[in-house]
Formats: structure tokens, C-alpha cells, sequence
């Protein structure tokens, strides 16, 4: 079945249905990471949003059990140049294209995610639709009159509607285990974390190192967060325009001096609008497995797993909060860390799902701030 | 850090004669060092016994010595040089023994010469089978059981483990040389005699032999400064059992998940760091198809044939950067060539599949055994890019110029049936078209895999190739007919109004009654697409090629060219390195 | 490039393969730099990953691609050059020359023409016969019955071979019609679709010559001298520059017809001729025209100092050899000697006989230099690999047409001290002719053979000729394979061998071996 994917500039791309047919709607990114579709499909943070994988040949270790980043596949829509129809792996279970169809995802293949990559290079991301039963004058208009990426509170679609506790010691958990299952092993740690869009691999870095993960919705008080005195506070990742999360950034606002805080993505933008930054976008985000980020206290530069579209302004930080890592090809901020609290944050993703797990230390450097 | 202020002069080890295992790669490495060091002012002075190459050009170096590679003369050169730096790992294995004999010789200590790079303890570390087994076993990474033997009645404890196949490897060899798979206790005694005798050391390895496993490499790079990144990965089309310079290569890896993937690269650098490297090195690993079980195999603490292969694959280029991390410098001080905007501290992003063909000399020696197993044979390679597996695939057949242009190759096409499973099971130089024969006889993926153990996903490629090469074949008439009677109505009619004619071309219409001439057009492009060379399509039509390109080119079925620029577009890169596909956008 | 003069494709060479080489990725590499260096757009298309040729700053653009027609003429309908250069990428290149000539497209350099002129044996003899050229007569037949007429035609000895070399049987040198009835009876299967080349062997040396020609002028930078007589491919013999045993006349003569063929074949750029001197009358005679740059334009350009590369590109560029400051003729040669060595990879392949003849074997070279003849020789063995033995054990399996030669080199190894074993019947005649040798056990005699002496490492070096005898033979390819898997030095020319007494000399004469760069060789001049 014919597919077709519009941008609001006008400019279309012709290709093949993948997943269910129909119609989606969502700002356009790419990601320039080769492997790690799975996840990335089930990534919050990518809410609102469709993907678009500069790598070609997708869907070639097909759908397996164990690699969901969230319950859900997150994406609005989905992107690829060629989705392999048999995959092959032994943990697969699906193929892409069946899963997408499962669960309802409309998306493209036989597109030209080069062209399209470069595209959004220059002019910027955009807002686009894929359709398999419209005309491209239909899509564009459908375009028009659909809301902006940012306009939307993202982060209140994908957080928990009720707050849960992930045990420690614990590396998958279903939602039976959430209820029921007792904690595998004895917590050393309880940790608050607030959910803007959390990805499963971050709780489960925590539980691994022995910490109960109690996870509150976005909107969460601080007094609830504080409520079982917890160890330490996690900030979460999550979708969406930080500069439309005044809520969140009041609570994480409470939170400081209270407890240590770690904040990983959106929880680094988080923290550092309540440290007096404020956030820009950028033209086409940093989305992918490969960018180099230099630690500037130790010199040393680790590859990180990324994936946000906005960036912290290093110089209307205050109240001692420093600018500790950036990017070595756009000089952005990638992370905070301030002089006397224990409070750090990273614009990347330490508990990588997909990408490199060169930044795992930073949970253990988080436990190391806990009081013992 | 920036450069070391203390490297003036610096000697350049280069590789000698082409030999198996060892070619032109070690030629672009060298040059590539050489222009590095220049760059950085330093002086550089060069000896390589090979004339034929680009880097004893005079103007590549300083000082140009085309002398013979032993330490009597390296000694000479240095006395009369008297270099502060020596720069060993860009000359392949025959300038990393010689620096090591040097160094054993004191003569690096007598003239005050510093091993540039990586340090002599690294390159024995990753060398001797026994320190590199006690290493990963201090790290925690697993090594296959195996066993150390100098002296063939040291092979006793090998038998009676009773683990069969046992593969043998030979110590401080060039592509595995004398090498070998023993399904039994007399083949291991013969193979082991043989390999003793051709060791520098006289030393081999009797390791479990890890059949049907998925080998898959990753070229990593360190500075002094700690910082590792991976290059690129690459995955063996040929699962474990045959040399990586005789197996078909795919980068990056294609059947590997993300855990996979990143399991890999942690193990890859968790070793270059363990080992101390400065610069590039390659990490050989198997990875378990039914598990994430993996075993590490091999490390070479050098530029290598392998990332010849990667620089050219990626864009990234790991000779030149290794030679400037031999001065000090750090990766983030770097600049990547490619871009001009970022630096070489960055993972490279392939937007596109590489794929690796060896090139064998079995044209010239036809008595020669044409299996293919741990000892290379091959002499030389080609490399294809293209954004589906399928035309890289093709491409890179069509460039070894063995007389085949594609699926088809006369020999095995007169194989028997049983003659054909044979030849899938043993590898040798024409297997892929044993496979191709097989699924054009009518095998199925899981007999295939039962023989080869190839993925089955590179299978499922080859089978939906031969199932278009059939339609192609039902077809010829339609193209050809196209062709004679000069359809001028399709024929002309298509490029000015292309656009209307795509919309139209969709299988809901064809089935309404669209001319077979539309659907061999929709073929064509289909073929094009996945990598069907002209002539292939013209024979199946019976005309000439060049009427089928006319015919092609007027049907506006032409390739596009895209970028090799190390960021999958995320960034504008400066050089321009092309790869032609038949995809939407053409970037020159 | 807003003020490029043009734009130029340039072809490579692909795959590195036996015959063709990292020479030609060389050539490739050089004719680009020239192109750049002259305000030109240089474009290449290669599909090695192994070379300078495909390192993405060495052209303005690379196109890694296949080299096959389609994938050539599709860059060139993108690209539109004004011009593409097939005369550096070896045979793969030059195979493009005449659908690309058919196609419309430019070829700079030497003509479509001139190429298929040279490379077609009937139209390229013809035109010998008309510039009056000696050459060897010769044919392929397809019969056995055919090969005798044409043997009687153009007289015995004869050189038959097949012309694709299967099973590792070598080429003979037939001296009778007895001999030749044998040997198509017995020796090959001959067919139309393997033919026999049959050739009027020359008893002589061979050498070869690269020439760069601007269509007037045609510059010789170097004539190579091969040590192994004709026969032996070109690229396994090992080859001395400047000559040491070729007579003035022949050097003229190869001087003026090179030149002849050159103007004749309107050479734009670089061209290779090989030539056989007849010992008997020392005539040079021409057995081969490449109309493209050879495999040995690195050496030369090295051991010359003409950039040859750069010459001939400039040519195609429309400049003269005058205006680049070179005359016609064979240029001066340094006071320094150079040899050139092949090196082989037989420990990689199995059942691979090492035997030299006419298909190339060698994988790869290298160069020895030096300010004398026999140091530049030992440079060039110990560089190619050959542990060169000082003394020792010397084992002799030698064919009987090869005896009488065979028997003085054997002298002279004696003389230097090495200890003599050979097979029954080369030890009797050893000893016939005065030079002591041990017999040794055939391989059918049991334990103690010929292959378990190699095998036990007691030997040092052996010489071991090639014979038209199956048997013998068969016994003969066990042997080098032994010599192979314990790496013993296993010579099967006596040419080199007499080489290797050569360099052993310089061993024995005693002072020390030069260590010079390529300049300074360059500039060598003796005392």
C-alpha cells in the first residue's frame, strides 16, 4: 500500500505503508543511531513526535521481549528507508512491520531518510503527517490546521497515572510485577523519581545498584515526593517544550537543598531553569548514539546516547550551579553540576537503551551522594 | 594534551612486500602517517623495503630509505638518523616483529628511541596467546578454552578435554598462516606440527573452534588521555571458521541488536583501555547466535587490513589519526578530515551498507586448494556501498572482476545437487553462488542454514535476489520487446510525465490491467534498485547491454549519488566521497 | 575549482590481484596529483579499500564504485568530463578503452587505436614485419598436428605452452619433433578451447623498457635487465636497472625500436616494451607492447628521479616532453645499481607449485640498492624474504636438459663451502664432472628421503629445476612444498641461482653494505 509523508514546507516523500494504515501527525526528528529501533520506539521522550532512522536497513533484528524503554510504543510515527520483512535474531518475537501494525502505528518505508535527513538539516525540523488515504494538498492542510510540537503538555500523556514502586534488585518488571512481586533483594536505597517520561532502563540502573525506585506522576508535589524521606531525587527524561513545565520546575525548585538530585535530559533542563537558565530549541536537535561530550573537570570525552530537542543557556545560571559537560560539536550544554550541593544532571542518557553505556557511572557517582 | 614538543625526528616502519595478508593497506596507512606527522612538523624519516608504493615516494618523507626491513639495517638507519620517535604500528605485522626485535635487540634504548603509540607491553599483551588469555581473564572477558603448546607433546591435555573441532592458530603469523580446523586427534597432531614450524615463536593456540557463530569486529581508537571510541563494526557474512581477510564483511554489524551491538563495543574498549593502546586497534569477537554468550578472539594492537576497510567504510580516517595520538594529541584536538566542522572524537554514523568481497588469485592458480578457512588466500579486496545489503552486495561482485557479474556462475550451476550441499557446507571461494544455486533450485533458508550457518537474514537476501532474478527471466521478452519494436508510445511518453506515470504504477492498477510493459518497467526499476547489473537484465532480455542502458536511461531509471560523510547528514561534510544508488536524491 | 582547466576521470585499478599489483594504485594516485598540480579537476572512480588511490583527499572527487562499463558511463553522464585517462589503472582500466572510444567519451592519452594495435598479436606482428622489427615467429594452435607444422615452419628449438598454465605444468623448451609429439601427446590436452602457443625460443636475456612519448619525442627512462632468462614471467624474474650484461648494441637497439614503436603506435604517455637479446646473435627482439603504464613506472621513477607519472600525464594534457624539459633517447643512469626482487605467498596456498615459468606468481616486490651489482643483489634477496645461506647444505634435483649448466654453478657453491647432496642420478653426474655430492633417497625409498632431509631442517638452500617428466616432476612439486612448509630457499632457476653466488660474493668481499635514501642514490656517482 502507498504511503505518503508531508512536511509543512510542502515538500513530500512517497514510499510504502509500514505498520497500520491510516494517518499520523507529529514534529519530524531523525536519529542517526544504527542500532536500537526498539527502544527508540518506545522511548517517551519521543512522544509527539516521528522518527525518522537515517540508518537504512531497519527492523532486521525484529521486535524482541526484553528491550521496551516504556509499556507503549511512544512514537506518533515512524520513518525508514527499508524494513526488513524476516528478521532474524534469536530473541525476535515480531517483525517491525507487524508490531507497528499491532499497535496501531502508522508509518513510511521506501523513503529516502538521507534526503529527508538533509533537509532537516538546513531548514530545521518540522511538523509533518504520513497518510495512506490522502491526497498530499489533503495531508498539508491536515498540517495546517494540527497543533504545534510544544503547544502540547507532552510530558502529562506519558507519565504514570499512579505512582509505583520498582523494587530493587529487579531487571524486568511487568505490570503484575509492579503490584505484587516483593522486592528481590533489600533495598540500600529509595529513591523518588519524577516521571516526565521515564525510560524503564533508568529505574532499572537504580534497582541494580540496590535501589528502590518509588515513581510519582509529573505533577507530583514535592511533599509527596518527600513524604517516605527518601534517599535521593531522579529526575527524569521526557518529551516536550521544558519552557511549558513552569509546574515541574516549581516542584524540582522545592526539591533543592533537600536531597541529592540527579537529573538526567528534560531533568537537566529541569534543574537548570530552577538554577535561572532557560531553554532554546534547537534547529534539529541532538538525536543518536555517537556525541562526543567532554567532561570539562577531568578532560575526558565519553560517547553519549542522545535524544533532545532543547537546549539550557549556560549563562543565566545561578546559585552555584556550573556548566560541567559539553558537546564537543555544538558547545551546548550537557550537563550541570553545582559547586557545594549534591546535585549533577545530564542533558544525555547514562542508562543508554539504545547506545553507549560509557556513561553508566554516573548512577554509582549518584549513589556515592546518598547519605549511607 | 597538546603534541609532544619532544617528538622532532620520528621513524616510520613500513610493510615491506604485498603478500597475502598483508597489501596495499598498509601503503595508505603509511602514507597516511607520514602526511599526519608532516603536519604536525615533525621529521619524518621512512624505511620500507617496497618500491612500489606511494610512501617511499620521495616527497612522502623526509628521508626516504628503501632498504631491507632487518634489524641490521633499521639499526643502521637509526644510528645515522637518530630519531627521538619510532612509529611501529602502521606497518602491519612485519613493522610491528621488526620494532619488537629492535627493542629486544636494546637498540631503541642504546640510540634513546621511544616506541611512539602504543607501548611495546601492550603490543606482547595482545600478541602472546598466554598474557592476552591472562588478561581477559583479569578483566572478566571470556576467552574460548584453549591451550598453549611450544612443543607437539604438549598437545595431550588439548585431546583429552575431548571438545571437538579444536582450531589451531600459530603465534606472531601473517593472515593465520599454518593455522587450521581439527575434527580429530590426527588432524590436530598434523595441523599443530605445521604450525609449530611456521611460528616466530614457535608457539600455537588449540582453541575451541566456535561453529556457526556470528564474528563480528570493531575497529577502536584510544589517546593517552583515555578517551576510546569506536570506529565502526563490522560483521562477518561468514560465521566463525574462516579468515576475516576471506570472509565477505558487512558494516556496519546487521543482525545484531543494540544490546548485542553495545555489549561488544563495551568489551572492545574495556580491552584497548586494559591494554594501554594509543591509536587504533581491532578487537575480534564471536557472538553466540542463540545467546548473548561471546567470546573475545583476537586482538591486533595496530592499524590493520581491518581498518583500511573501516576508514574507507566510515569516513574516518584511522591511520592519519592514529599518527597524530603517536604526537600527544587527543581526539578532541583532532579535527575530522571529513567534515572540517567536527572533530575525531565522535563515533562515525553510516547511513548506508558496506560490503566487503575478497579477491582470490584462484584465477591464476587453479590447482590451488580453493577452500577457505583460517589460513587467508586471498590477495586483495573490493569494497561497495549502496543503501540496501543487496546492491553492495552486487556491486562489490561485480568489482572483484572474476568474470561475474552477478547470481550466476557456470561451475557451480553444473554442481549436482549433493556436489551443491558440499559446496555450502565447506566454504570456498564461490560459495555465494552455490547458495544462489540452491535457492534457485528451490532450497529452503533453513536448509541453506543448516549447511553454512550464514544469518539468516543475509540468506533471506540472497533468496529474495534469486526470486527476482526469476521474474527478470519471465520478463526478458516483455524488455526485450520494449526494446525492438522501439515502444516509442512508453518509452517516450515516461520521462516527460514521470510523475503521473509513478502514481499510476501501483499493483492495484497493474492487476486492473496495466500492459506487461508496465510491469517490466516496475521490475527494471526494482532490479536497478537492488543492485542487477545492466548486462544481467540486458542477457535475460537478449540484447545488447547497451540497448538495455539506452532503454534504461530513457525509462529515467538512473542512479543518484550520495555522500560518505562520517555523520549520516547530520552535518555538512567537506570531502566528497560518492557512492552511486538508486534512491531519491542526488547530492552532486 | 572555479578556475579548473578541465575536468579529468581517472580509472584505477581495482582488487589487488597476482599481475596486478599496489603499481598501479600507485600510477592511479600519481596521475591525479599531476591532474590537480596542473589546474585540472581530477576525478577517480576505484573500488579498493586497501589504497591511497580511494583515500577521500587524494581527488577532488571519488566515486567508489565497480569499474565495469555500466558503473563508469553512469558517473561520466553525471559528471560529463572533459576527458578520462585509462593508461595508470592496468588492464582493468585499458579494457574500458574501447567501449568507452565506442561510447563517444574522450580518452586522453594514447588512442583506442593504438591500444587495440598493440594488443592484437596478428594486426601488432604485421606491424613489426612493416618497421622491420625482430620478433619471435610464432602461433597458437589448437591441434596437434598444427603445432608440428608450425613447428617446422618456424624451425626448432620451440617454446610450447599452454596458454592458460593448468596443474602447474611448466612451459618446455622442445628441441625436436620427437620431443614435440611427446609432449602434445602426453604433456597437454589441446583444444580450440585451450589452445598451444608456439613460439621460436630464444636463448637470451630479457629485458624491458617503459617509454614516454609526446607522439615526436620519445623519452626512455630506464631499461630493466631480467636475471632469469625468457620464459620466466616478467613479474617473478628479478630485474636489474641500469643493465649489468647487455651489450651497447643491444641497449641501441632497444633504444631505437622502443622509440619506433612508439612513434608508430602514436604513444601519448606511457607505454612498456619486453624484449628477449638474442645470446647467439645479440639482437634485441620485441616479445610484448603494454600501451599503458607497467609495473615497473614505480621503480623507474624512483631509481631515475623522472616523476614518469607526471610526465605522461602532462603529455595527455596537451604538453610536450621538450616542454617539461626532456629530450628523446634513454636517459643517463646513476652511478648506484637497483635490483628488483618478487616476492611470493606460496606459504599460504596450498598445492601451489612454485615452480617459475610463464603465469606470475609473485604477490608482491621489493627493491635492493646499492653502489655495486652483487650487494644490490644480496639487498634484494634478504629483503624478498630469502634467508640467504653463507654455507651449509645445498640440495641439487636437477633436470637432465639442465645438467650441463647446473653442473658449474654446483662447482662453485661447492668451492664456497657448502656441502653437496643431490638425487641419485644428478649426484652421479655431479661426481661424472668432478664435483663431490652425497646421493640422497628418493622419496619412494622410505625413511630417510629426500623430503624428510628438508623436512629435518638439514638443509639450507636448494636447487631444483623444473622437468618435463611427470614422474620426475611429480616427485619434484613434493619437494618444493616441503621446501615451502619449512621455509628453506628453494630456487628453480638457475639464473638465480647463480644470482644468489653472485650475491654471496658481495658477503665474502667484505665491505659494508651502503645505507642511503633514495636521493642520495640518486645521486651516487662512484669514484
Amino acid at each position: 500500500m502507498k504511503a505518503i509523508l508531508a512536511l509543512e514546507d510542502g515538500t513530500y516523500f512517497e514510499g510504502e505503508s509500514l505498520g497500520a494504515p491510516g494517518r499520523s501527525y507529529g514534529e519530524v526528528v531523525f536519529n542517526t543511531g544504527m542500532t536500537g529501533y526498539q527502544e527508540i520506539l518506545t522511548d517517551p521522550s519521543y512522544a509527539g513526535q516521528m522518527v525518522a532512522l537515517t540508518y537504512p536497513l531497519i527492523g532486521n533484528y525484529g521486535i524482541n521481549l526484553d528491550d521496551f524503554e516504556s509499556r507503549r510504543v511512544q512514537v506518533e510515527g515512524f520513518i525508514v528507508r527499508e524494513a526488513a520483512d524476516i528478521p532474524s535474531n534469536w530473541r525476535s518475537k515480531q517483525s517491525l512491520d507487524g508490531f507497528l501494525k499491532e499497535r496501531g502505528i502508522v508509518g513510511i518505508k521506501g523513503v529516502d531518510t538521507r534526503a529527508l535527513t538533509r533537509s532537516l538539516r538546513v531548514r530545521g525540523v518540522m511538523m509533518g503527517a504520513i497518510s495512506t488515504d490522502e491526497s498530499k494538498e489533503d495531508i498539508l492542510l491536515r498540517i495546517k490546521n494540527s497543533p504545534k510540537y510544544g503547544s502540547v503538555d507532552l510530558s502529562k500523556q506519558v507519565t504514570t497515572e499512579a505512582t509505583y514502586c520498582w523494587p530493587a534488585g529487579v531487571e524486568s518488571i511487568s505490570d503484575a510485577d509492579i503490584d505484587n512481586k516483593p522486592s528481590e533483594v533489600e533495598p540500600k536505597y529509595r529513591i523518588s523519581l519524577l516521571d516526565c517520561g521515564v525510560k524503564y532502563n533508568i529505574i532499572r540502573s537504580l534497582s541494580r545498584l540496590g535501589c528502590e525506585v518509588t515513581v510519582f506522576p509529573c505533577d507530583a508535589t514535592p511533599k509527596e515526593m518527600l513524604k517516605e524521606n527518601p534517599d535521593g531525587i531522579m529526575l527524569s527524561p521526557g518529551p516536550g517544550d521544558p519552557a511549558s513545565l513552569t509546574y515541574v520546575v516549581d516542584t524540582v525548585r522545592e526539591l533543592i537543598g533537600r536531597k541529592p538530585i540527579m537529573g538526567v535530559c528534560l531533568g537537566n533542563q529541569l534543574l537548570g531553569c530552577a538554577f535561572g537558565s532557560s531553554t532554546f530549541k534547537l534547529k534539529f536537535g541532538h538525536r543518536g548514539s555517537n556525541h562526543p561530550v567532554k567532561d570539562l573537570r577531568s578532560g575526558k570525552v565519553y560517547i553519549t546516547s542522545q535524544n533532545h530537542g532543547y537546549s539550557l543557556d549556560p549563562d543565566t545560571l545561578k546559585d552555584g550551579m556550573e556548566v560541567a559537560y559539553t558537546n564537543l560539536n555544538d558547545g551546548t550544554v550537557e550537563g550541570l553540576r553545582h559547586r557545594e550541593l549534591p546535585i549533577f544532571s545530564i542533558q544525555y542518557h547514562p542508562e543508554a537503551s539504545p547506545g553507549p553505556s560509557d556513561s553508566a557511572y554516573f548512577f554509582k557517582e549518584f549513589i556515592n551522594t546518598l547519605p549511607k | 594534551m597538546p603534541r609532544d614538543p619532544n617528538i622532532k625526528r620520528v621513524m616510520v616502519i613500513g610493510s615491506g612486500p604485498i603478500i597475502i595478508g598483508q597489501a596495499a593497506e598498509f601503503d595508505y596507512a603509511g602514507a597516511q602517517a607520514c602526511r599526519a606527522l608532516r603536519e604536525e612538523g615533525v621529521y619524518v624519516i621512512l624505511i620500507n623495503s617496497n618500491p612500489a608504493t606511494i610512501m617511499t615516494d620521495t616527497e612522502m618523507a623526509d628521508r626516504v630509505y628503501i632498504e631491507p626491513l632487518n634489524v641490521e639495517f633499521a639499526e643502521r638507519v637509526i644510528a645515522k638518523e637518530r630519531p627521538d620517535g619510532l612509529l611501529a604500528t602502521l606497518g602491519g605485522q612485519t613493522g610491528l616483529n621488526l620494532a619488537t626485535l629492535l627493542a629486544e635487540a636494546g637498540i631503541l634504548e642504546k640510540y634513546n628511541v621511544r616506541l611512539l603509540g602504543t607501548p611495546l607491553a601492550s603490543i606482547r599483551q595482545a600478541e602472546d596467546r598466554e598474557e592476552f588469555r591472562t588478561l581477559m581473564r583479569e578483566l572478566g572477558e571470556p576467552v574460548p578454552e584453549s591451550w598453549i603448546v611450544t612443543d607437539e607433546s604438549d598437545i595431550q591435555p588439548a585431546i583429552d578435554s575431548n571438545i571437538w573441532p579444536l582450531i589451531v592458530r600459530p603465534a606472531y603469523t601473517l593472515g593465520g598462516t599454518g593455522g587450521g580446523i581439527a575434527l580429530n586427534e590426527k588432524q590436530l597432531r598434523e595441523i599443530t606440527k605445521r604450525g609449530l614450524a611456521l611460528s616466530m615463536r614457535h608457539q600455537v593456540m588449540i582453541e575451541r573452534y566456535l561453529m556457526g557463530w556470528k564474528e563480528v569486529e570493531y575497529e577502536v581508537m584510544r589517546d593517552a588521555n583515555d578517551t576510546a571510541i569506536t570506529v565502526c563494526n563490522m560483521e562477518n557474512f561468514d560465521p566463525m571458521g574462516v579468515h576475516t581477510g576471506d570472509s565477505i564483511v558487512v558494516a556496519p554489524s546487521q543482525t545484531l541488536s543494540d544490546k548485542e551491538y553495545q555489549m561488544l563495543r563495551t568489551a572492545s574498549l574495556k580491552i584497548i583501555r586494559a591494554l594501554g593502546i594509543e591509536g587504533g586497534c581491532n578487537v575480534q569477537l564471536a557472538l553466540s547466535p542463540f545467546s548473548f554468550d561471546y567470546y573475545v578472539i583476537e586482538v591486533n594492537p595496530r592499524v590493520s587490513r581491518s581498518s583500511a576497510l573501516a576508514s574507507k567504510a566510515t569516513g574516518y580516517p584511522i591511520a592519519r589519526v592514529s599518527a597524530k595520538i603517536a604526537t600527544g594529541l587527543h581526539l578532541d584536538e583532532i579535527e575530522n578530515a571529513v567534515t572540517k566542522k567536527t572533530l575525531s572524537c565522535f563515533e562515525p554514523a553510516l547511513d548506508y551498507c558496506v560490503v566487503k568481497f575478497p579477491r582470490w588469485p584462484f584465477d591464476k592458480f587453479r590447482s590451488a586448494d580453493r577452500t577457505i578457512s583460517t589460513q587467508m588466500k586471498a590477495t586483495g579486496e573490493v569494497m561497495a556501498i549502496d543503501r540496501s545489503f543487496e546492491s553492495a552486495f552486487m556491486k562489490a561482485i561485480r568489482s572483484c572482476e572474476i568474470g561475474i557479474y552477478g547470481l550466476s556462475n557456470k561451475s557451480t550451476q553444473q554442481l549436482s545437487d549433493i556436489q551443491l550441499e558440499e559446496a555450502i557446507r565447506v566454504p570456498n571461494d564461490e560459495r555465494v553462488w552455490a547458495i544462489t544455486e540452491a535457492f534457485r533450485r528451490g532450497m529452503m533458508i533453513e536448509e541453506v542454514y543448516a549447511l553454512s550457518y550464514i544469518d539468516r537474514w543475509f540468506l533471506r537476501k540472497l533468496q529474495g535476489l534469486v526470486g527476482l532474478e526469476t521474474r527478470l527471466k519471465l520478463n526478458g521478452t516483455a524488455i526485450s520487446r520494449m526494446i525492438e519494436s522501439g515502444d516509442q508510445h512508453i518509452i517516450l511518453e515516461i520521462p516527460s510525465n514521470r510523475e503521473d506515470f509513478e502514481k499510476t504504477d501501483n499493483a492495484e492498477k497493474s492487476q486492473n490491467g496495466l500492459s506487461q510493459h508496465h510491469l517490466a518497467i516496475r521490475l527494471i526499476r526494482e532490479a536497478k534498485r537492488v543492485g542487477f547489473a545492466d548486462r544481467t537484465v540486458a542477457e535475460f532480455a537478449g540484447v545488447p547491454e547497451m540497448k538495455f542502458r539506452t532503454l534504461r536511461k530513457s525509462l529515467g531509471i538512473v542512479p543518484t549519488y550520495k555522500m560518505v560523510d562520517t555523520c549520516a547528514a547530520e552535518f555538512e561534510a567537506a570531502t566528497p566521497y560518492f557512492y552511486s544508488c538508486y534512491d531519491s536524491e542526488n547530492e552532486f | 575549482m572555479s578556475q579548473s582547466k578541465g575536468k579529468v576521470v581517472v580509472i584505477g585499478s581495482g582488487p589487488i590481484r597476482i599481475g596486478q599489483g599496489i603499481e598501479f594504485d600507485y600510477c592511479s594516485v600519481h596521475c591525479v596529483w599531476a591532474l590537480r598540480a596542473a589546474g585540472y579537476e581530477a576525478i577517480i572512480v576505484n573500488n579498493n579499500p586497501e589504497t591511497v588511490s580511494t583515500d577521500f583527499d587524494t581527488s577532488n572527487r571519488l566515486y567508489f564504485e565497480p569499474l565495469t562499463v555500466e558503473d563508469v558511463f553512469n558517473i561520466l553522464d553525471r559528471e560529463n568530463p572533459d576527458g578520462v585517462i585509462v593508461q595508470f589503472g592496468g588492464q582493468t582500466a585499458i579494457n574500458l578503452a574501447k567501449p568507452l572510444n565506442e561510447a563517444g567519451y574522450t580518452i586522453l592519452g594514447s588512442s583506442c587505436e593504438s591500444i587495440d594495435l598493440a594488443e592484437d598479436r596478428d594486426r601488432f606482428e604485421k606491424m613489426l614485419t612493416e618497421l622491420g622489427i625482430p620478433k619471435p615467429a610464432g602461433r597458437a594452435v589448437v591441434t596437434a598436428k598444427q603445432a608440428l607444422v608450425v613447428a617446422e615452419e618456424i624451425k626448432y628449438p620451440v617454446l610450447v605452452r599452454p596458454s592458460y598454465v593448468l596443474g602447474g605444468r611448466a612451459m618446455e623448451i622442445v628441441y625436436t619433433r620427437e620431443d614435440l609429439e611427446r609432449y602434445m601427446d602426453y604433456a597437454v590436452d589441446v583444444s580450440p578451447k585451450s589452445p598451444i602457443l608456439i613460439d621460436k625460443y630464444i636463448l637470451g636475456k630479457e629485458a624491458e623498457v617503459d617509454v614516454i612519448s609526446d607522439g615526436v619525442d620519445c623519452l626512455l627512462p630506464g631499461i630493466m635487465e631480467h636475471i632469469e632468462r625468457a620464459g620466466v614471467h616478467s613479474g617473478d624474474s628479478m630485474a636489474v636497472y641500469p643493465p649489468q650484461t647487455l651489450s651497447q648494441k643491444a641497449i641501441d637497439e632497444i633504444v631505437h625500436t622502443a622509440t619506433q614503436v612508439a612513434i608508430r603506435l602514436e604513444v601519448r604517455g606511457l607505454m612498456n616494451i619486453q624484449y628477449v637479446v638474442d645470446t647467439a646473435t645479440d639482437t634485441a627482439q620485441v616479445l610484448e607492447v603494454n600501451p599503458r603504464a607497467s609495473r615497473t613506472v614505480p621503480y623507474l621513477s624512483k631509481i631515475t628521479g623522472i616523476p614518469m607519472v607526471q610526465v605522461a600525464t602532462n603529455i595527455m594534457l596537451g604538453q610536450s616532453l621538450k616542454d617539461q624539459g626532456f629530450s628523446s633517447g634513454l636517459y643517463p643512469t646513476p652511478g648506484s645499481i637497483s635490483v628488483k626482487a618478487p616476492v611470493f605467498s606460496f606459504m599460504k596456498l596450498n598445492q601451489v607449485d612454485i615452480g617459475l615459468g610463464p603465469e606470475m606468481k609473485s604477490t608482491g616486490e621489493i627493491m635492493g640498492m646499492d653502489t655495486n651489482y652483487p650487494r644490490a643483489l644480496y639487498k634484494a634477496m634478504i629483503a624478498s624474504g630469502i634467508d640467504v645461506p653463507s654455507g651449509g647444505s645445498l640440495l641439487a634435483t636437477i633436470a637432465d636438459a639442465d645438467k650441463a649448466e647446473a653442473v658449474e654453478i654446483i662447482r662453485e657453491f661447492s668451492h664456497i663451502g657448502f656441502t653437496i647432496y643431490a638425487t641419485e642420478g644428478t649426484a652421479r653426474y655431479l661426481r661424472t664432472h668432478g664435483v663431490t655430492a652425497e646421493s640422497v633417497k628418493k622419496i619412494n625409498q622410505g625413511e630417510g628421503n629426500i623430503v624428510d632431509l628438508i623436512r629435518s631442517k638439514k638443509i639450507d638452500l636448494i636447487i631444483n629445476t623444473l622437468s618435463t617428466n611427470k614422474r620426475i616432476e611429480r616427485e619434484g612439486s613434493l619437494i618444493r612444498r616441503a621446501a615451502v612448509e619449512v621455509n628453506v630457499p628453494c630456487l628453480t632457476s638457475l639464473d638465480t641461482a647463480r644470482a644468489l653466488l653472485t650475491a654471496l660474493s658481495a658477503k665474502q668481499e667484505g665491505t659494508e653494505f651502503a645505507l642511503a635514501t633514495v636521493d642520495e642514490y640518486l645521486n651516487y656517482q662512484p669514484i
